[in-house]
């Protein structure tokens, strides 16, 4: 029987302590050396770390962090609490690593019919531990020491840090806002890429671009021209597209979300990132997922057996089940995916409104829960600090929530450090929030107007 | 243009996988399955109605905090400072992750680099060494040796792999596969050699409450000098039979937790929030009742121990030795008493391999081979040992039983 080595172990190490062979202590080289990994370098702040320790010590209303404060449909929170208490406790433990065979068999054939191709469950379709996850796998996956990654500006901050920990270098590209015609609001579709600039991006060295339309922040929808000038460059330059479109289904004014791998020569190169927590507003259930040829996916697969391995069971077996029934109502009145895109316009354009009439200029959003508006007219309230390492709108989204109890995300919070100033009087509102809670904003900003102009 | 986009340095080699090979093959519902970790016992039906509860909780389908649920951290914090005899922050010493796995890896990419080497304990819970190369570290085993086979010039060895380049040792007590539960004496020897190399300690103890009679589980950060060079990574799959829950922690000092923490941001970001505070509740219920033998950390032991004890008499009856595993729920066999031949079958594998593939198809029952478990130069040293789990229903444990009690009319 394999049983402890203990007494005679402790003995020959008490023995050879003094013996002459034996090397002293030799820690110094390791003493000279920071306990953590060189990969974590530059990589520890995080914006959402400060912001959202602010808004739980501040805020009456929280439009800050992209969740909602409404809950998943019924039809997904009974599909759970089926999944959680039936028969089959089996579903309390191990499903299959890269993704429970009810859910990556709906996927397939949800994003086969949307994509027009025949997918196969097991080898097109990976399930992550939200589309956070599928976006850490990609660049573990397929990002060397001195590859450069194209990020599109703003940008979901976390690609930055992703991109730096794989060994990355990121190359940024902004979104130029070009003026609205006669005084009309300005929309997310006035943001363009310029693309003789985006063009001089790509070099040898260019491993992948990242997508990410509908855009946080910006509510963009990127049109089918924009992204046929994007895939171009990719298919010229044999660039990876990393798709990250988790917003897919929250577009407004009838536009259309299209998919970069539909594009001509873009599939074989193209991973598709989706998200449950914002298809099915239920972000705290962390199920993603990744959708792409077997010749990208096998590599993610890798990464992810390596990582976390398997993904919660329960969570995907509901999601499961939300996607049968989507794929039964699809393009019905009754389907989520209708409806909560409804719901959401006609939210967006509350905000807009009740900015717009105190002054603060909303950039209309085509798409996302997000509207990013221009706080020029209320700079008098917070002085600028000459020689200031924070940019304007951080500390005025600070002052903000302290002062009017009311939580956004400065835009600044989605450039790379170098272009922090290039926009710094924008601040980012999430409206995927209960009538209430936007009426209670309004009445704060309306009541702030009020004392600006009755000091 | 040719594609040229093939897998990173960092995941060459890092494809393949024992579990890949064989939970597909046990899938098969005609098998009988004690090969895969995993209970098919039901875990505590108060567990089931906390994450019931929770459901209906319209904010616990958001996003909660990064690092770890605050109700779920706080639970932990409780229960281990009561187990460790010391005052644990639950937001600066506490990580929550996805899984024990999770854990191992965001200490493994927070601390290994390139240029380390970390000592990694032969037999192994398999994925410490992809995970170790994969941080472009070098792995360096130590084989744990049966006694009665003689040969204690290992102990040596355990001195030699310690050098200024060591970054860590990975630990795993109760011991995955061999059931070793590591006795005060033996961990203060790698204390020791952890303290004079300056070297950390990453203490898998996922199986922490699953210690059998005359046995006690025994935290090595808890030895002096210990807690501020430990990560010690714990398992709800494991404590609650939960494996699917797939949600796990890391405790040590805030100096090393806050590596991690950077890791996890860049990663996953969040654990699932359902999930967390159901566990917190879990916890809370057991939690109160640690000083009584009802509570589940001590009755899933109890229960475990008489199926221990009913699935070696099984084996022993058939004809084979089994090592008496003082935790844990794996129970390691060795077949070459049974004599099977295989010698026509594919060279290249190693025998365990072989012999599982043969005794699934032609027996109808499942197991993992040990040398699945062991870096390139011991593999043949274990190629005779085979891992049963016994984590399951009676009725699994009747079909195992009718078939090894068959065994030999078969083979006759």
């Amino acid at each position: 029987m394999l049983r402890r080595a203990g007494p005679s172990l402790r003995h020959f190490l008490l023995e050879r302590k003094n013996s002459a062979g034996y090397s002293s202590y030799s820690g110094e080289a390791k003493m000279s050396r920071p306990v953590q990994a060189r990969r974590l370098e530059g990589i520890d702040k995080n914006i959402w770390v400060e912001f959202v320790k602010l808004a739980a010590t501040y805020s009456t209303v929280n439009l800050g962090q992209g969740f909602p404060d409404f809950p998943p449909p019924d039809f997904l929170k009974e599909a759970f609490v089926r999944a959680l208490s039936g028969e089959n406790h089996m579903l309390h433990q191990y499903t299959r690593a890269f993704g429970h065979p009810p859910l990556v068999k709906i996927l397939a054939q949800f994003f086969g019919k949307l994509l027009g191709r025949d997918l196969d469950p097991m080898t097109n379709v990976m399930v992550t531990v939200g589309a956070y996850q599928a976006l850490f796998c990609c660049f573990q996956a397929f990002v060397d020491d001195g590859d450069e990654v194209i990020i599109i500006e703003p940008f979901f901050d976390c690609y930055e840090p992703m991109v730096k920990m794989a060994g990355g270098m990121p190359v940024f590209v902004p979104l130029r806002p070009k003026a609205p015609k006669d005084g009309k609001l300005m929309s997310s579709a006035d943001w363009q890429l310029d693309p003789a600039e985006l063009a001089s991006k790509f070099s040898e060295r260019t491993k992948a671009i990242v997508l990410n339309s509908p855009n946080n922040p910006l509510g963009k929808v990127f049109s089918r021209g924009e992204l046929e000038v994007i895939a171009d460059l990719c298919v010229k330059h044999d660039v990876l597209c990393i798709s990250d479109e988790v917003y897919e289904w929250l577009v407004y004014d009838g536009k259309e979300h299209i998919r970069i791998a539909s594009l001509q020569g873009m599939w074989d190169r193209t991973v598709i990132i989706g998200s449950a927590g914002k298809t099915f507003s239920a972000t705290g259930w962390k199920v993603g997922w990744t959708v792409g040829p077997n010749r990208l996916l096998q590599h993610l697969c890798t990464v992810h057996q390596n990582s976390v391995y398997h993904c919660a069971t329960v969570a995907q077996e509901a999601v499961a089940q939300g996607f049968q029934r989507e794929l039964k109502l699809y393009g019905k009145p009754e389907s989520y995916f209708v409806q909560l895109p409804k719901e959401l316009q006609q939210k967006r354009d509350w905000l807009v409104q009740s900015l717009d009439a105190v002054g603060m200029k909303p950039i209309i959003p085509e798409g996302t829960y997000f509207l990013v508006a221009d706080i020029s007219e209320f700079k008098s309230d917070v002085p600028d600090v000459p020689d200031s390492d924070e940019p304007y709108d951080s500390r005025f989204a600070k002052w903000m929530v302290k002062n009017k109890g009311l939580a956004a995300i400065p835009l600044s919070a989605f450039y790379c450090g170098a272009h922090k100033n290039n926009y710094n009087h924008f601040i980012r509102f999430c409206f995927a929030k209960e009538e209430a809670t936007l009426k209670a904003a309004n009445d704060i900003l309306q009541k702030w107007k009020r004392e600006k102009t009755n000091p | 243009m040719a594609f040229r986009h093939k897998n990173t340095r960092r995941i060459e080699g890092l494809d393949s996988n024992v579990w890949v090979e064989f939970t597909k093959v046990a899938a098969d519902p005609s098998i009988v399955n004690l090969g895969q970790g995993l209970p098919d016992i039901s875990p505590p039906s108060y567990v089931k109605e906390e994450l019931a509860k929770v459901a209906a909780v319209d904010r616990l389908n958001q996003y909660t905090r990064g690092f770890g649920h605050p109700s779920l951290v706080k639970a932990l914090s409780q229960v281990y400072e009561r187990v460790c005899g010391r005052k644990i922050d639950p937001l600066t010493d506490i990580l929550v992750t996805v899984g024990a796995y999770g854990s191992l890896f965001s200490t493994i990419q927070a601390l290994i680099e390139e240029g380390d080497e970390v000592i990694i304990i032969e037999p192994f819970y398999d994925c410490y060494e992809p995970m170790v190369k994969m941080a472009g570290a070098k792995p360096v085993f130590i084989p744990l040796r049966n006694k009665n086979d003689g040969n204690s010039a290992s102990m040596a060895a355990w001195v030699s792999k310690f050098n200024s380049k060591t970054k860590a040792i990975i630990l795993n007590t109760p011991h995955n596969p061999i059931g070793k539960v590591f006795t005060r004496e033996e961990l203060q020897v790698i204390a020791d050699l952890c303290i004079r190399h300056d070297t950390l300690c990453i203490s898998d103890e996922v199986y922490e409450w699953l210690v059998y009679k005359g046995n006690k589980h025994i935290k090595i950060a808890t030895l002096p000098g210990m807690w501020e060079r430990t990560i010690t990574i714990g398992s709800a799959g494991k404590t609650y039979s939960v494996t699917g829950w797939k949600l796990g922690w890391s405790i040590g000092p805030q100096n090393l937790i806050k590596h991690l923490q950077v890791v996890h941001q860049n990663t996953l970001y969040t654990c699932p929030t359902p999930l967390q505070e159901a566990l917190a509740q879990a916890f809370g219920i057991d939690y109160k009742r640690m000083d009584d033998p009802d509570c589940y950390f001590y009755s899933l032991s109890r229960e475990l121990e008489s199926k221990r004890d009913r699935m070696a008499q099984l084996l022993q009856e058939a004809g084979l030795k089994p090592v008496i595993p003082d935790g844990g729920y794996f129970m390691i066999v060795d077949v070459s008493t049974l004599n099977v031949d295989l010698s026509d079958v594919d060279e290249k594998q190693p025998y365990d391999y072989k012999f599982v593939k043969w005794m699934i198809t032609s027996k109808k029952l499942s197991a993992i081979p040990l040398s699945a478990f062991c870096g390139p130069e011991t593999k043949r040293q274990f190629e005779k040992y085979i891992r049963f789990c016994f984590i399951k229903k009676d009725s699994t444990l009747d079909a195992a039983e009718v078939i090894l009690k068959n065994w030999n009319k078969q083979t006759a």
